[in-house]
């Protein structure tokens, strides 16, 4: 019985690494993007651009 | 004007989102945590399969999971190209990834499960078969919508073939079946294995509700950011037009 | 109907003027097929019992080849513009283009695969069996890969992309026309298959035009 736990401690941990990294992954695309719109959302690019062209 | 599209509907899913995700993480962790208790220490190994049933508890949420995901896919396929909904595609593009994972989930605890059944690591199995197929549209489904240049194309092309593929997915399934039963050995039994008796049910039902709650999760951040990713392609482009 | 007819000869004609494509394709398909006693051993019954399957996907296979030059020429040469605002419905473009490919690639490929399985040891029944289902599977290999390629049309990787995509929708195809082959060798009739062959092609036929068409149209924006 005991040589099955290996089985099902694998498919348990298949579970968590793969939908775990998911999350994390997303969580993490998420935080990265928003940072970059920060970044570039607020000081209006286009204004600035324009401003520093001329 | 295309930003006044995104000011639309996606800036009030992205408020609805932000209101529920807290909550819904929060709900989602709880849910796990009494399930996997359920499914690891409180419900009894199965009298023919002995422990190994507890392997169902992951494996088949995840089956049912990557199916609704699909048919999640083909909805919002129809709703893009009938409506034009934008919000459609940038959806379909965040939960294709997350219904393909849970696919995989499926097929990596599926193998593991046959492994100490019969004694191989794959076993040509119809459900196991049709959801490594169902893999494979995901798949497609995935790299169609990231194969143009220009992010609207890939998102209707991929949104037809989410149609198609849903139309094509119970005939896939009926024809996986019969290939099984005709090259079936003997003395095999299907992996499907036992009937559901309510000890095991318990565990099942808090272990797919579990799933769900995570599936709807990643689909709300991964949406989130699609949302703002194509507002930062839309500055970009702004910008480059102005330069 | 004219128009239909006057698309399928259009591009009969454009290929009896480049016949080399065809045979391309076919040499491709005895290759591939060679292949596999080659890799697998020479062992008659082991390959009588692989034939079916072997032959089936070796078509398969040839026949996504031509696929992605399917509407990418028209494409390129602006004809695909024409006809996204010729009187005809784009369905029928669509299919008219499908019909073709079938004469000049699945059509040639049923005629051709019995002489192939005579090398697998296949019998004399087999061998109809396999013509037949071929004849009746092909044309559903058609539509599915016209489908493909008219959704990849223009993307980066489409010949990999093109076969990623069709592949797995031309399973039950694959399903029973070798399993047809194989029925007949256990000594069932195998018109079961055949109807269920033609089934899959009337559903393809329903369902694909209007996918494709709506496919060109993104692609012709």
């Amino acid at each position: 019985m005991s040589d099955h736990a290996v089985f099902i401690l694998s498919a348990y941990l298949a579970g968590l690494v793969i939908l775990g990294g998911l999350t994390i992954a997303s969580l993490s695309a998420r935080t990265k993007v928003r940072r970059e719109l920060a970044a570039r959302g607020l000081e209006r690019p286009r204004e600035q651009r324009a401003r520093a062209s001329r | 004007m295309v930003d006044l599209h995104f000011l639309a509907n996606p800036a009030r899913f992205r408020r609805f989102s932000q209101r529920v995700l807290p909550s819904l993480s929060f709900a989602t962790v709880l849910a796990f945590c009494v399930g996997l208790y359920f499914a690891l220490v409180q419900s009894p190994p199965d009298y023919q399969q002995g422990e190994t049933v507890r392997i169902m508890f992951v494996h088949v949420p995840s089956a049912w999971l990557s199916m609704a995901g699909y048919g999640l896919l083909a909805v919002l396929g129809a709703a893009l190209l009938v409506w034009r909904h934008p919000l459609a595609a940038l959806m379909a593009r965040a939960a294709a990834p997350v219904g393909a994972c849970f696919a995989l989930v499926c097929l990596l605890t599926g193998s593991l499960w046959g492994r100490p059944m019969w004694g191989t690591y794959w076993v040509w199995d119809a459900r196991l078969t049709s959801m490594l197929l169902l893999f494979f549209l995901y798949l497609g489904h995935i790299a169609l919508s990231r194969a143009y240049d220009d992010p609207d194309r890939g998102d209707r092309a991929a949104a037809i073939l989410a149609l198609i593929g849903a139309i094509n997915l119970p005939i896939i399934k009926f024809s996986v079946d019969w290939w099984n039963t005709l090259h079936q050995p003997a003395s095999v039994a299907r992996l499907g294995g036992p009937s559901i008796h309510p000890a095991i049910l318990l565990p099942l039902l808090w272990m797919a509700g579990s799933f769900l709650l995570l599936f709807i999760l990643l689909v709300l951040v991964r949406t989130e950011t699609e949302i703002d990713r194509r507002r930062l392609e839309n500055t970009d482009q702004i910008a480059d037009q102005n330069a | 109907m004219t128009g239909f007819i006057a698309l399928v000869a259009r591009d009969l004609r454009l290929v009896w003027r480049r016949p080399g494509d065809v045979a391309v394709v076919l040499a491709f398909f005895v290759v591939a097929t060679v292949l596999f006693p080659l890799g697998i051993g020479p062992e008659s019954n082991l390959l009588a019992r692989i034939a079916a399957g072997v032959l089936w996907c070796a078509a398969l296979f040839a026949s996504l080849l031509s696929l992605d030059r399917l509407f990418a020429a028209d494409y390129e040469d602006g004809t695909l513009d024409l006809l996204l605002l010729a009187p005809w419905p784009l369905e029928l473009a669509a299919l008219a283009k499908c019909l073709a490919h079938w004469i000049v690639t699945g059509l040639p490929l049923a005629v051709l695969a019995p002489f192939l399985g005579i090398a697998f040891g296949l019998d004399r029944p087999s061998l109809w069996a396999l013509a037949a289902t071929l004849f009746v599977g092909t044309p559903t290999l058609s539509l599915i890969g016209g489908l493909a390629a008219a959704l990849t049309l223009g993307a980066r990787r489409s010949g990999a992309l093109l076969a990623l995509l069709a592949l797995p929708l031309c399973v039950p195809t694959l399903i029973f026309g070798a399993g047809a082959i194989e029925t007949l060798a256990a000594g069932e009739s195998f018109t079961t298959h055949l109807a269920i062959l033609g089934a899959l092609a009337l559903v393809a036929l329903a369902t694909t035009p209007w996918a494709m068409a709506a496919a060109l149209r993104q692609a012709g924006e």
